[in-house]
C-alpha cells in the first residue's frame, strides 16, 4: 500500500499538483482529497465567462469524477477540514478523521469582505466560486435587477461586464482614481472606463463605501459622500486574503500566508502548502502561472525529486468579451524611466512601453494586444531594445522589415518565448509536442501541453503555432464549427445568442462575425431554429432560411412533387376523415396513398400548385398538418390500451392523444417521434422512439433516447411516473431541455449521449423546480407555435410559393 | 435583336428566394438575392433533376433541395467537389420590372 497523502483544498493549484504527481509516480500515494465546495476541480479563472453566459460550468470542469476514479483519489467534496492534529498525523472534517503521512494544504484564498454595516445582509456576495455565480445568475433573471459591484479591479470588472451582459443595471464602485490601478496606468484606465460606460455600466471612482442598506436583504449602498445606489445584489470584489486559519491553528508558521520554503514545505517538513494560501520569500501570489509552478515543485518534493520554486513575473489580461487589454511588469512613472506611447483615440488604441536603461520593464496595451506576448518576452529576458527603439511601439511585425503577417510574427518568436502565461508553456514545448505526438487540433495541444487550457487568451497564438507547424495539414475544423461561414461551434453560437441578446439573423451574423454575407444552407436553418426556440414570440420565423419541406409544409419527393400527411392524433381516425382523404385523392388524382410507420396516411405525388386546395379540403374535414416534414413533434404512436386490450394497464391511446395535442406545433432541433404502449408487450414499439412510455400497473415508465433509423438503439429508462399528469410534465420538460441544448439536426439519442443521461435526469426528474421551469418555458413557447400552417396558407399566406411568376412561349399563349 | 419579355416585379420574389417561370423548355427559376440582384437558371439540377427554385438561397448561390448540390446563380456552375452546370438566362431589371431574354429558350424549343 502507498503512503497516505491528504490534500486539503480541491482547487486549481492542488489539481495541477495531483496531475504532476500521478504522472511522475502514480502508485506512490493513496490520495484523499478534501474540498469545501461540493464539487471537484474546475477552472476558476473561467467563472467570468460562465457568469456572462458565454460558457457553461461543464465547459470549465478540469477534473471530472472519472478522472478522480481513474487515479484512485478518495474524494471528500463538500467537507471542510476543521482541524489538523500534527502530533497524531490526522485531519478532522465534519465527523471524518483521516490520517496522513504527508499533508498538502491548498486552502486558497477567501474574498475580502469590507467591514461595514450591512455586509451580512442577504444579497451581499463575493465572486469566488460557482455558488456565487449561480446566485448572481439567479438575481439577474429578475426583471430590472440592479447590481452594485464594489471593486474596480480585474475580478470586479469581469463580474460587472458579465452581469450587464445578463441585462442587469450595474454600478461599479472603485476606491481609487482609475480602474484596475494595479495593472493599468490612468490613460488605459480611462479607455477601459469609457468602453464599459458605453455598455451601460455606471462607474464611480474614488467611491468610499460607507454602509450597505436594507431591512431583510440588500436594498442600497451608501457612500461617504452621501450618494445612494439602489441594489438588489452587492458583489464584493475588493480583494482576497490567504485562507490560513487551519494552518495557524495547527501551529504552522504563518505570516500573511502560510510560510513555505523553495520546496513548498511549511515549517513542518511533512506538511506542504501551495497556491494562494502561501507566502514565499515574503510574497503572496494570486495569478495562476506561479501557482502552477508551485504545483510542479510540490509534486517533485512529494516524490523526492529536487526542485525549487522561483518567483516569477506575471502578465494580466482582462477576460471581458470585446475588451482587449494587456499589462505586464512595472509601469509607474519615475525619473529614471522613459516611455514610448502610441495613441489612436478614434479606434481606441493605446500602447505604452516603459523602458529603464534601454530595457523594457513594463507594458500596457489597450485595444490592440497582439504584441503583448512579444513585449513580455523582451521584458523577461531583459533584452536591450536600443536597436529597435524607433519602431518598438508598432510591435513585432515592424521589426527587421518583416511583413505584416501574423503567422510570420509567431514564426519569428524565439523557441523559449512564453506562449501560455498561465501554464508557463513556451513555444518550443508546443511545436515539439505537435511534431512528436502528431497533434492536429487545439484540444490536442491543450491536453498534451496545457497551453491555452486555463484562461484561453493565448488560444489565437496556439492556433497560429499549429498552422505554422502543420502548414496545410492544420484543420481548425477539428473544433467543428457550425459551417464554413463561422469558426464557432453550435454550442458557442447558441450561448452567444442568449448572452448577447441577439434576436435576428443579421444581428447574429454581424455580432458573431460571420464570414459570408447571408450564411449558407447549413447555418441558416440552424440559426433560424436557435433564434426561434430562444426568443419565442419575439423572433419572426425566417421562411427563406427553412428547408423547402418546412417552408411549404409538405415533403418534397424525388420528382419535385410533394407528399401530404394530415395529423391523426395518437393514430386515431374515423370514417369522416377517411372519406375526406379518399375524396381528396380522387379529386386531385393523387397517385399513391400509403400508411406510414407512425400510424398516419400519406398522400404522395401532389403537385405543388395543388397543395393549398388539398389542404383546404382536409381542413374542412377537421384535419390539420401532420408535420411529417418538421424538425418538430412528428407522431405519437399508440396501442389501444385499457380501452380495448385485455392486457392494457392504462389508457395509452388517451395519453398519446393528450401528448400530441399538447405538443404539436413545437419546433425541435431534429424530428421527435414518440409512442405510448399500454403494457410491457409494447405493441406501439415505444422502446425505439425519441421518447416512449410503457404503461404499467403502478403508472408510467418513461423512456427516451431510442433510435430506429441510421442507428438502432433501445431507449433508456428516464424514470417512473405515478400519474398521467406527472408523466406529461416530465415528457414536456425533457423535450424543452432538448430544445434548449440540442444542436440543430441532433436527435435526442445523440444529444443524450453528448450531455449524459445523468445531467438530463438531474434537470427533469430529480429537481422538481427545474422540471417545472422547463415545463413552463415549453408552455410559453407553444402560445406562438400552435397555429395550423395549412390553414394559414389556405387563407392566403405565402401565396407566391404555390403559383408561377409568369409563363411565356407556352402553347396556349402562342395561340392568342 | 434580343426578345425581352416582362415576367413580373422584383417585389413578387422574396429576398433570398425564387419564383418559377414556365417556358417551352420547362421551368426557369428566377432568384432574388439578399441585395436585390436577380438571376435566372434552369430549374433542374443536373444531378437528379431537383427543382433548384425550391432550394435555400445564400449569397449568389442556391443549394438544391434534394441532395444539397450548390450552384452559382451567376455562372450556373456546380460549386465545391460536385461537377455540373445548369443553363443561365439573362435578365434585365428596369425599375421594379424584370425582363427575361426569351431568345435562348425559344431557340432551344424550336430545335
Amino acid at each position: 500500500m502507498g503512503e497516505k497523502l491528504v490534500v486539503i483544498g480541491a482547487g486549481m493549484a492542488s489539481g495541477r499538483m495531483l496531475e504532476y504527481l500521478f504522472e511522475a509516480d502514480p502508485d506512490r500515494y493513496e490520495v484523499t482529497l478534501f474540498g469545501a465546495e461540493p464539487r471537484g476541480n474546475y477552472n476558476r479563472i473561467m467563472l467570468s465567462p460562465v457568469l456572462a453566459g458565454e460558457k457553461s460550468y461543464e465547459d470549465i470542469v478540469t477534473h471530472d469524477a472519472a478522472w478522480y476514479a481513474e487515479h484512485g483519489v478518495d474524494c471528500q467534496f463538500g467537507k471542510t477540514i476543521t482541524r489538523i492534529d500534527r502530533a497524531a498525523r490526522t485531519v478532522y472534517a465534519d465527523g471524518v478523521e483521516t490520517t496522513f503521512d504527508k499533508l498538502v494544504v491548498a486552502t486558497g484564498s477567501a474574498p475580502f469582505i469590507i467591514p461595514i454595516a450591512g455586509k451580512d445582509l442577504p444579497g451581499v456576495m463575493a465572486f469566488r466560486d460557482l455558488d456565487d455565480v449561480n446566485r448572481m445568475v439567479a438575481a439577474a433573471e429578475r426583471p430590472n435587477a440592479r447590481a452594485v459591484v464594489i471593486g474596480g479591479g480585474l475580478l470586479g470588472l469581469e463580474a460587472a461586464a458579465a452581469l450587464r451582459n445578463r441585462g442587469m443595471e450595474v454600478v461599479v464602485l472603485h476606491l481609487m482614481g482609475h480602474l484596475m490601478e494595479r495593472q493599468l496606468d490612468p490613460a488605459a484606465g480611462y479607455l477601459l472606463q469609457r468602453e464599459l460606460e458605453g455598455r451601460g455600466i455606471k462607474i464611480h471612482c474614488k467611491a468610499q463605501t460607507k454602509a450597505i442598506l436594507g431591512e431583510d436583504r440588500v436594498e442600497a449602498v451608501l457612500l461617504e459622500d452621501g450618494t445612494v445606489y439602489d441594489a438588489d445584489i452587492v458583489v464584493m470584489a475588493v480583494g482576497i486574503r490567504p485562507e490560513t486559519r487551519i494552518a495557524t491553528d495547527a501551529g504552522l508558521q504563518v505570516e500573511r500566508g502560510i510560510v513555505v520554503d523553495d520546496q513548498m514545505r511549511t515549517s513542518d517538513p511533512d506538511i506542504l502548502a501551495l497556491g494562494e494560501c502561501v507566502e514565499h520569500q515574503g510574497v503572496v501570489y494570486g495569478l495562476v502561472a506561479p501557482l502552477y509552478d508551485m504545483a510542479k515543485v510540490a509534486a517533485k518534493t512529494l516524490t523526492g525529486t529536487e526542485a525549487a520554486f522561483k518567483p516569477v513575473q506575471t502578465a494580466t489580461q482582462l477576460k471581458v468579451t470585446g475588451v482587449n487589454l494587456y499589462s505586464a511588469g512595472d509601469f509607474a512613472e519615475a525619473d529614471d524611466r522613459e516611455e514610448i506611447v502610441l495613441r489612436d483615440a478614434s479606434v481606441g488604441v493605446y500602447k505604452r512601453v516603459v523602458l529603464k536603461q534601454d530595457k523594457i520593464i513594463g507594458a500596457v496595451l489597450y485595444g490592440e494586444t497582439g504584441d503583448g506576448a512579444w513585449y513580455f518576452d523582451l521584458l523577461k529576458r531583459g533584452e536591450n531594445v536600443t536597436e529597435m527603439r524607433d519602431t518598438l511601439i508598432f510591435g513585432q511585425a515592424y521589426q527587421g522589415g518583416a511583413q505584416l503577417d501574423p503567422m510570420a510574427a509567431v514564426a519569428a518568436l524565439p523557441d523559449d518565448a512564453e506562449i501560455c502565461g498561465c501554464n508557463g508553456v513556451c513555444k518550443s514545448t508546443i511545436t515539439g509536442a505537435i511534431a512528436e505526438k502528431g497533434l492536429t487540433s487545439l484540444d490536442d495541444v491543450r491536453s498534451h501541453t496545457k497551453a491555452s487550457a486555463s484562461c484561453g487568451t493565448c488560444t489565437g497564438l496556439v492556433e497560429q503555432l499549429l498552422a505554422a507547424t502543420l502548414g496545410d495539414a492544420y484543420n481548425p475544423a477539428a473544433v467543428q464549427p457550425m459551417c464554413p461561414c463561422t469558426d464557432l461551434g453550435h454550442d458557442d453560437v447558441r450561448r452567444l445568442i442568449v448572452a448577447k441578446g441577439l434576436k435576428s439573423m443579421p444581428a447574429v451574423m454581424q455580432e458573431l462575425e460571420w464570414k459570408t454575407s447571408c450564411g449558407c444552407a447549413k447555418c441558416r436553418p440552424a440559426l433560424n431554429y436557435y433564434l426561434l426556440s430562444t426568443w419565442p414570440g419575439e423572433y419572426e420565423d425566417d421562411n427563406q432560411s427553412r428547408f423547402i419541406n418546412e417552408r411549404v409544409h409538405a415533403n418534397i419527393q424525388k420528382d419535385g412533387t410533394y407528399s401530404v400527411v394530415p395529423r391523426m392524433w395518437g393514430g386515431l381516425t374515423n370514417s369522416r376523415e377517411l372519406r375526406a382523404i379518399a375524396d381528396v385523392a380522387d379529386k386531385f388524382a393523387i397517385p399513391t396513398v400509403k400508411v406510414t410507420g407512425g400510424q398516419r396516411i400519406d398522400l404522395l405525388g401532389v403537385k405543388k400548385e395543388d397543395l393549398p386546395a388539398v389542404w383546404a379540403d382536409l381542413n374542412a374535414a377537421g384535419m390539420v398538418s401532420g408535420a411529417a416534414y418538421a424538425k418538430g413533434l412528428r407522431t405519437v404512436k399508440t396501442c389501444v390500451g385499457s380501452d380495448w386490450c385485455r392486457f392494457g394497464t392504462q389508457d395509452s391511446t388517451g395519453l398519446g392523444v393528450r401528448i400530441e395535442k399538447f405538443m404539436w406545433g413545437s419546433w425541435t432541433p431534429a424530428k421527435v417521434k414518440m409512442a405510448v404502449s399500454g403494457c410491457p408487450r409494447n405493441c406501439a414499439e415505444a422502446t425505439c422512439k425519441d421518447v416512449g412510455v410503457i404503461c404499467v400497473d403502478s403508472g408510467y415508465e418513461i423512456h427516451f433516447a431510442g433510435a430506429a433509423g441510421l442507428d438502432i438503439k433501445g431507449t433508456e429508462v428516464l424514470c417512473h411516473a405515478k400519474t398521467e399528469d406527472e408523466a406529461m410534465e416530465i415528457i414536456v420538460a425533457l423535450t424543452q431541455l432538448y430544445r434548449e441544448q440540442g444542436r440543430y439536426l441532433e436527435r435526442i439519442y445523440k444529444w443524450a449521449k453528448r450531455v449524459g443521461s445523468d445531467s438530463i435526469k438531474a434537470n427533469v426528474v430529480d429537481d422538481l423546480a427545474k422540471r417545472r421551469h422547463y415545463f413552463e418555458r415549453f408552455v410559453y413557447s407553444q402560445k406562438f407555435a400552435q397555429v395550423d400552417p395549412w390553414q394559414e396558407r389556405v387563407n392566403g399566406k405565402d401565396a407566391h410559393e404555390f403559383a408561377a411568376l409568369a409563363e411565356f412561349g407556352m402553347p396556349q399563349q402562342a395561340a392568342e | 435583336m434580343t426578345d425581352w419579355i416582362a415576367i413580373g416585379s422584383i417585389n413578387d420574389i422574396p429576398r433570398r428566394g425564387a419564383r418559377c417561370v414556365k417556358s417551352p423548355i420547362g421551368t426557369i427559376a428566377v432568384f432574388r438575392t439578399v441585395d436585390d440582384k436577380v438571376y435566372a437558371i434552369e430549374d433542374r439540377c443536373p444531378h437528379r433533376g431537383g427543382p433548384l427554385s425550391q432550394g435555400i438561397v445564400h449569397g449568389a448561390q442556391v443549394t438544391c433541395p434534394l441532395h444539397n448540390w450548390v450552384f452559382s446563380l451567376e455562372t450556373g456552375e456546380a460549386q465545391g467537389a460536385d461537377e455540373g452546370q445548369v443553363r443561365t438566362f439573362a435578365l434585365r431589371l428596369e425599375g421594379e420590372v424584370i425582363y427575361i431574354d426569351a431568345d435562348l429558350a425559344m431557340a432551344i424549343a424550336a430545335e
